[in-house]
């Protein structure tokens, strides 16, 4: 399996994620590290797995992720997206797949209007896709989020759609699974913590998975999501 | 010419900074005031002079880059 990480300027979870796909290649499959793509190249190899990481791209100017969403490769990841290539977004790569309209609704600034850096608990919606196959439906796992612009708003029928194509990726919940207003960092509706597409073939997520996918970090919540990912893929 | 471009939220769209903004000037003593709403203003100037595709083209860079037609809206001003 063969993943693509895209490094805008200013993204800065780019390495954590390639050692983390490295890392679940390297027990599951072959192919090596994760390639990494400049922003400014229009074109790259063909590879199985696309990845947007975490940051502040453009330094967050005018929107969260609205100028990365306009640069020369996302023009190619968005046409490889609708072709079917799976695309996962992380955090500010969350903000830029929403801007790029690869999924729908929009990251607004967090309730508080702070910035939260801490672990969350998130129920796992469902273990059908992808990137979930390795969690069972309803668990509840730890994860970091790091962001000021956290905070998920979509209109309300497509809210109703998402739900009802069963979209939603992951929840902030309390550490026994339950939703409560407690739970959510930062305002997001219904506590949606990562959405799929309609074809489930692109998640975006404001938590870190990457950042708690080695015991060595403190916890590997975050692990089952890339050997997941790359056992589906390989 | 020059342009005006106003990004505001669209209604309903919850907005943190303003509240936040109305929560200060209240602490202030400014008790008149009964809801902020924050948003924000780009400037232009174009080489185009005929309004009309000054207007056209300004809607386009609205759609396309300066507001994100989910949550903003926008109005669009040119200087006469």
């Amino acid at each position: 399996m063969k993943a693509a990480v895209i490094v805008f300027p200013g993204s800065n979870c780019d390495r954590d994620v390639q050692v983390a796909l490295a890392q679940a290649t390297a027990r599951h499959a072959s192919g090596g590290a994760p390639i990494m793509v400049w922003h400014k190249d229009a074109d790259f190899e063909k590879v199985e797995l696309i990845v947007l990481p975490g940051g502040f791209s453009y330094g967050d100017y005018l929107r969260c992720g609205a100028m990365a969403a306009q640069s020369p490769v996302m023009k190619e990841v968005v046409r490889r997206a609708n072709r079917g290539v799976p695309v996962m977004g992380i955090c500010n790569g969350f903000q830029i797949l929403t801007e790029a309209g690869l999924l729908p609704g929009a990251l607004i600034r967090n309730a508080n209007l702070k910035f939260i850096c801490r672990d969350v608990n998130l129920r796992v919606e469902t273990s059908q896709s992808l990137f979930t196959g390795r969690y069972e439906e309803g668990q509840t796992i730890r994860v970091p989020v790091a962001h000021h612009d956290g905070n998920y708003i979509a209109g309300d029928e497509e809210m109703e759609r998402m739900e009802d194509r069963g979209q939603i990726a992951f929840r902030y919940c309390a550490p026994d699974g339950t939703l409560t207003s407690d739970a959510n960092p930062n305002g997001s509706a219904r506590n949606i913590a990562g959405i799929f597409n309609e074809t489930k073939t692109v998640l975006g997520l404001m938590p870190h998975p990457e950042r708690l996918a080695d015991p060595a970090l403190g916890g590997s919540d975050g692990r089952p999501l890339f050997d997941g990912l790359v056992e589906a893929l390989s | 010419m020059k342009a005006r471009v106003h990004v505001t939220l669209k209604p309903g769209v919850l907005d943190p900074q303003g509240k936040a903004i109305h929560k200060a000037l209240s602490g202030l003593g400014f008790e008149t005031v009964e809801r902020v709403r924050q948003g924000k203003v780009i400037e232009l100037e174009l080489s185009e002079s005929d309004p009309e595709r000054a207007r056209e083209s300004l809607r386009d860079m609205c759609e396309k880059l300066l507001a994100n037609t989910v949550i903003e809206n926008y109005a669009i001003e040119l200087d006469a």
